[in-house]
This record gives structure tokens, C-alpha cells and sequence, in this order.
């Protein structure tokens, strides 16, 4: 029994274990042969399920991030292959941070909200541990920072930039829209405002492309071969996720606003006139007209855009429009 | 990895920090140790048990690591040797070593969380410890909203530090109101990135969540915090926002220009219609703020149910346009 709940073959945990030591403690490459005879476990075994186990066991501890290498010393390369563990590759290297750096990585560990890599932190902070760094946070236990991961397509994808191999996947312009395939080389996963994007090249429509992981329908799936494409600059990609920051607010509407409310408006007012009638009037920036027209008539009668005219005509419609009147 | 870890593999990774922390912590404590790994006490005596027949190749007298077996199980310590070898715990993979530079990174972006500098010093030495494990950190980024909010983030830290009372304005966009609050802060959060202060609000006699780009002004009072036993902190796992049943269920009709709605705030359900939009349900706290979302929506969004709502959304645009006459 393994891989369930607590259960595990004490006996396979104590095999990888004498294979790990065995390993890192010899001089030079071990043969097949010498492990057979000296790690307990594979002695009883037949020809074909040693093969087998041993072939297993390697495997699960390169996935542990544990470098089984393979080779020989022997230049002829008539010796059997061997298999060794080099100290500097296998050991974490001296770490020595100073008390708050510790205490900020012990802070790190708490960041994330998706399973998968709180795992890696916690993995990550307890080697730390194990090689002295005492992260104790208790000093700063009235600072709570979350970062939530929800989109299901969060993982495969930060494993496709993470080994630059490109994925498919079914995606939906918008809420409920019909979704199609893309085929893209992921560049860089973000959150923006709590949300997840991926920015990436699309083969399809041959150019960068940014794509919002709660509107991917379906499974990630790989589609390409691991490191088969480079990332363009930092520059570039950032460029790529462009839309995602606040568009650069270039014009200025003139905005009459009731006391007392309008905070949204007058926080970013560049110039604000005290009316006598209880109404101020505001300089207020904008970069889209479409969108400063929403944002007034969200405010109802508390907000009269007087000018550009082009901003005041918006506020009208939209207003008539909810109030059932035909645009005039 | 590709799929879950096995139990085995899960055991062995554990034991590869376990061994160097004992080595390095004589007759450290069971259930400390228990604690810090995250498993029960059983489960380190269980890893002590593999330990115990793990050794030097050949397993001969001498090769075996020492476990003194029955002062783990009779009086809580732990003593391990014979094993220098392994002191040192395994470098740190490509998930564990950007998942943790990323996080820093994040807190980095965080105003009023952590001093700067030691923030960079660890990022700076985890990169040279992880090597190329780290390489790819940049490529993963979490983007906070901090600059704007810097001042106010530094005051709450302030006081959070000095443990005094806070005094807000602060905007309520459903209601475009600003009020004025007494809080006595218990934690400056990040979720959904943004930053947020946590505190017993005395007005409402209860905890509040504030985002502090909605914070108009704030000055930190000469009187004491003094958050009541009762108060607990929001689980903030679920979201900020978080509707409540007792809300008013509200059914929108979305136009093709509405549907980024059903985005953005949480719906109880969501249905096609055949103009290319959506009908969606959700609860409503305060229906000032509906109507406000309605007056945005121009048109790209009406109000179906209840009728007595949809006439007062009509009523506030008619009394806008009294203005544009």
C-alpha cells in the first residue's frame, strides 16, 4: 500500500532512502550491480522486477528534485554505466540571512491560497529551517497577505511558462460567449486586481495576446515540446499586458457635483471650485469619454457633466436610455 | 512533478529536511518538530522508524544512523546521529524557490507590510542559494495596487505598531457616501490585490473590512485601540465579497454591452438569452448600490424582478435628466 492517506511501505521509504545515501556517499559512479548487492530491498527481487523497481524508484527521486546522474569513468565505455549523487548539486548552499530577512521569507511562506504552492513554500521554508534560517514571525502577525488562486487553469499554466512548452486550450471572449481553441506559447502568468491573465504569443492570430484564466473552458493541455520558444524581453511582454493598466487620462471634463458625494471624482480631481448653491464644480480627467459618460451616470442627479459637449451628449443617452426615453 | 507524490516520495522528501533539522537541533522536541513539519507526532515517529534502518551502503555494525527510538516514544526527544552525511537538506526545486520569490516579491508590493530592504536582501540570497531553480520568478507576477495607497498603508502600520485608535473618512461607492469612523485596526490585509485594514469599527460596533483606496482621510487618535474580545477576524479564503442569504435576490436582464457583470460580481445564476445577452440573479445589500451599477449600465442592463426596484432605477434617471433640460 502507498500513496493513500498515512499508509505508506515503510520498506520502499527505507530503500529510497539507502539508494539516496548510497549514492551521495560513494567516490564515483555506482554500477547497477553494486546497488543490487548493498541497498536493501533489491537483493530478493527477480532480474526483470529489480529492473523495474529500480528503474521506478530513480525516476520518483528526480521528481524530488533529487540529480540521479548517469555515466562512467571508464573511457572505453565498456564498464557498466553507473549512477551517483554529487554533493554540490544535491545540497542546498550555505544560506546565512540576517532575523528580519528570515522573518519576511517566513511571511512568504503564508502568501499563497492555492494548494500546489503552498506546498512549495512550506517545502521551500522547512529545507530553510533544516539549514538553520529561523523564520519566526510572530512579530509580525498583524499583516495578512493573500494571494488566491481559483482558475483551475492557474497550474498547467505557470508549469508551461515555467518549462516554456506551448498549450492548447478552448477560450471565451467574454462570459458565456462560445469558446475557441487557442494555441499559444505562454510568455507570464499575472494577477491584476485579484484576477489571473496569461500573456502569451497565439500561433493562431500570429501576435501577442493576453488571456484571462477564468475564461479559459476546459483543460490546459500541452501542445509542443518542452523549451521550444523564447520569451521576448521583460519590456515586451509587459507591453503585451498593457491592457491591463488604467489608460493614460489625457483630457479633462468639466463636472458639476452635489456636496458630500462624488468621492470617486473629486479624488482624482484636478481642480475643484466651491459653488455657492451647494454644488461644486470639478476638473476631472479622463482617457475615454465612452467610459467617464458610465461612470457619471452611475451617479445619477449627484453628477452633471457640463463639458466636453461629447461627454455630456454620452451622459444623456445613457440616462435616457435607462429612463426609457427615446434618444432624441 | 507529474501527478501527485508518492507516499514514499512524500516520506522521503520530509526526512531529507527532518535529518539536518535534528542533526542541527539536538534533542529537539517531538511535538515541535511535529508541528513544524505539519504532520502529527505519529508521523515523525514513523519517519524516525525509516531513519533508523537507513545507513551507509552494506548496512554492516556501524553504518546504521542512530535513533534513540525510546526517547522519541517515551519522553518526546529526539536524537539522531551518524548521519553528517546528510546535514544539509536538499536544494530548493523550481516550484519551491519561485513560489517563494514570487511571494516576496508580492510582499514587496505590499505598502506598509514589511521593510523594504529586508524584503530584497532575502529575495537577493534566495536567488543566489536556488540558482537556476529561481531563473524563471520574473515570468510569474502578482501586481499589487500599492503606490497609490502608500500613505494611508503606512499610517495603519503605525498605528497597527503603536496600537492606537484610527480615524477614517472613508467612501462607500454604493451609497457615494463618506462617512466618518473611529476603528481600532487589528490587520492590514492584502486580498484580491488590494489593500485592505481590518478593525473593530465603533460606529458599527463590529468588524469592518476598508479597502484603502477608499480611504479619503485618516489620522491616527491619541487614545488606545481597544478591539474587544469578541472580535475575530474575517476568514478572508473566501473572498472579499461575500453575499449574504438575507440579501434581496435581484434578476437583471444583461445586453450584449452588460455582460461583463456576470464577471464581476458573484451570481446565483446565469442564463443566455436569445438578444446575445444574459439574464442573471444576485443578492443585493443595498439597493443604492444597484441602481447605481443600472444607471452605468445605460441601457445595457435592466432590472426584471422586483418591479418596484426597476421603477425607482427609472425614477433616478428621469431625475438626472431634470439637469440636462
Amino acid at each position: 500500500m502507498e500513496g493513500k492517506g498515512h499508509v505508506v511501505n515503510q520498506a520502499k521509504s527505507e530503500r529510497l532512502m539507502n539508494l539516496v545515501i548510497c549514492l551521495l556517499v560513494s567516490r564515483g559512479y555506482v554500477p547497477k550491480s553494486r546497488i543490487r548487492q548493498v541497498v536493501g530491498g533489491y537483493g530478493e527481487q527477480s532480474d526483470e522486477a529489480f529492473e523495474r523497481m529500480f528503474e521506478r524508484d530513480k525516476e520518483e527521486l528526480r521528481e524530488l528534485g533529487i540529480p540521479i546522474e548517469t555515466g562512467s569513468f571508464d573511457p572505453f565505455g565498456d564498464e557498466e554505466p553507473g549512477y551517483r549523487i554529487q554533493r554540490q548539486a544535491f545540497e542546498l548552499p550555505e544560506i546565512n540571512l540576517e532575523p528580519d530577512e528570515a522573518a519576511v521569507i517566513g511571511m512568504a511562506a503564508r502568501v499563497w491560497q492555492h494548494a500546489s504552492l503552498a506546498e512549495a513554500t512550506s517545502r521551500a521554508v522547512l529545507k530553510l529551517r533544516a539549514a538553520g534560517v529561523e523564520t519566526d514571525t510572530s512579530a509580525l502577525a498583524a499583516i495578512e497577505p493573500r494571494v488566491a488562486v481559483e482558475e483551475p487553469a492557474f497550474w498547467p499554466l505557470w508549469e508551461a511558462v515555467r518549462d516554456r512548452r506551448p498549450v492548447r486550450f478552448a477560450y471565451r471572449k467574454g462570459p458565456g460567449a462560445p469558446a475557441t481553441e487557442r494555441h499559444v506559447q505562454p510568455w507570464s502568468v499575472l494577477s491584476w486586481h485579484g484576477r489571473w491573465y496569461v500573456v502569451g504569443y497565439d500561433l493562431n492570430r500570429e501576435g501577442p495576446r493576453l488571456f484571462r484564466l477564468s475564461r479559459i473552458a476546459g483543460e490546459v493541455q500541452p501542445a509542443g515540446r518542452a523549451g521550444s520558444y523564447q520569451v521576448p524581453p521583460p519590456d515586451e511582454v509587459r507591453g503585451a499586458a498593457g491592457a491591463l493598466a488604467p489608460p493614460r487620462q489625457t483630457a479633462s471634463a468639466r463636472v458639476r457635483v452635489r456636496r458630500g458625494a462624488g468621492y470617486g471624482l473629486r479624488r482624482r480631481a484636478t481642480g475643484t471650485r466651491v459653488g455657492p448653491d451647494g454644488w461644486d464644480e470639478l476638473s476631472v480627467p479622463y482617457a475615454d469619454a465612452g467610459v467617464l459618460a458610465e461612470e457619471l451616470a452611475g451617479y445619477g442627479a449627484d453628477a452633471v457633466a457640463l463639458e466636453p459637449d461629447d461627454v455630456r451628449k454620452r451622459v444623456v443617452e445613457r440616462l435616457r436610455a435607462v429612463a426609457g426615453e427615446d434618444a432624441a | 512533478m507529474s501527478g501527485r507524490p508518492s507516499g514514499a516520495q512524500q516520506q522521503v522528501a520530509r526526512l531529507l529536511s527532518l535529518l539536518p533539522y535534528v542533526l542541527s537541533h539536538p534533542n529537539a522536541r517531538l511535538s515541535e518538530v511535529a508541528e513544524l513539519f505539519g504532520v502529527s507526532e505519529r508521523q515523525i515517529l514513523r519517519d524516525l522508524n525509516v531513519l533508523w534502518f537507513s545507513g551507509l551502503p552494506g548496512l554492516a555494525m556501524g553504518d546504521y544512523i542512530e535513533v534513540d527510538m525510546e526517547a522519541a516514544e517515551g519522553e518526546g526527544i529526539i536524537s539522531v546521529s551518524n548521519a553528517d552525511y546528510l546535514s544539509r537538506p536538499l536544494r530548493l526545486g523550481t516550484d519551491e524557490a519561485l513560489a517563494l520569490v514570487v511571494a516576496l516579491r508580492t510582499l514587496a508590493a505590499m505598502p506598509g507590510s514589511y521593510d523594504r530592504g529586508a524584503i530584497d536582501r532575502a529575495i537577493a540570497k534566495l536567488e543566489q542559494a536556488a540558482g537556476s531553480a529561481a531563473e524563471r520568478a520574473a515570468d510569474v507576477r502578482v501586481e499589487v495596487d500599492g503606490d497609490a495607497v502608500a500613505d494611508v498603508a503606512a499610517t495603519v502600520r503605525r498605528a497597527l505598531d503603536e496600537k492606537r485608535r484610527l480615524h477614517l473618512s472613508y467612501w462607500v461607492p454604493g451609497r457615494d457616501e463618506t462617512t466618518e469612523r473611529d476603528v481600532d485596526p487589528m490587520r492590514l490585509a492584502l486580498a484580491d490585490g488590494r489593500l485592505y485594514l481590518e478593525g473593530w469599527c465603533r460606529r458599527a460596533e463590529a468588524e469592518r473590512l476598508f479597502r484603502l483606496d477608499r480611504v479619503a482621510a485618516i489620522s491616527i487618535l491619541d487614545v488606545a485601540a481597544s478591539v474587544p474580545p469578541q472580535a475575530r477576524s474575517r476568514d478572508l479564503t473566501a473572498g472579499i465579497f461575500q453575499p449574504s442569504p438575507d440579501d434581496e435576490l435581484v434578476t437583471l436582464a444583461l445586453g450584449p454591452g452588460g455582460r461583463w457583470v456576470a464577471e464581476y460580481y458573484p451570481c446565483e445564476s446565469v442564463s443566455e438569452s436569445p438578444d446575445g445577452g444574459l439574464t442573471v440573479t444576485l443578492r443585493v445589500h443595498d439597493r443604492r448600490w444597484l441602481r447605481r451599477l443600472v444607471l452605468r449600465l445605460g441601457g445595457g442592463g435592466r432590472v426584471l424582478e422586483p418591479a418596484d426596484l426597476a421603477a425607482e432605477v427609472v425614477a433616478d434617471a428621469r431625475a438626472a435628466l431634470d439637469a440636462y433640460a
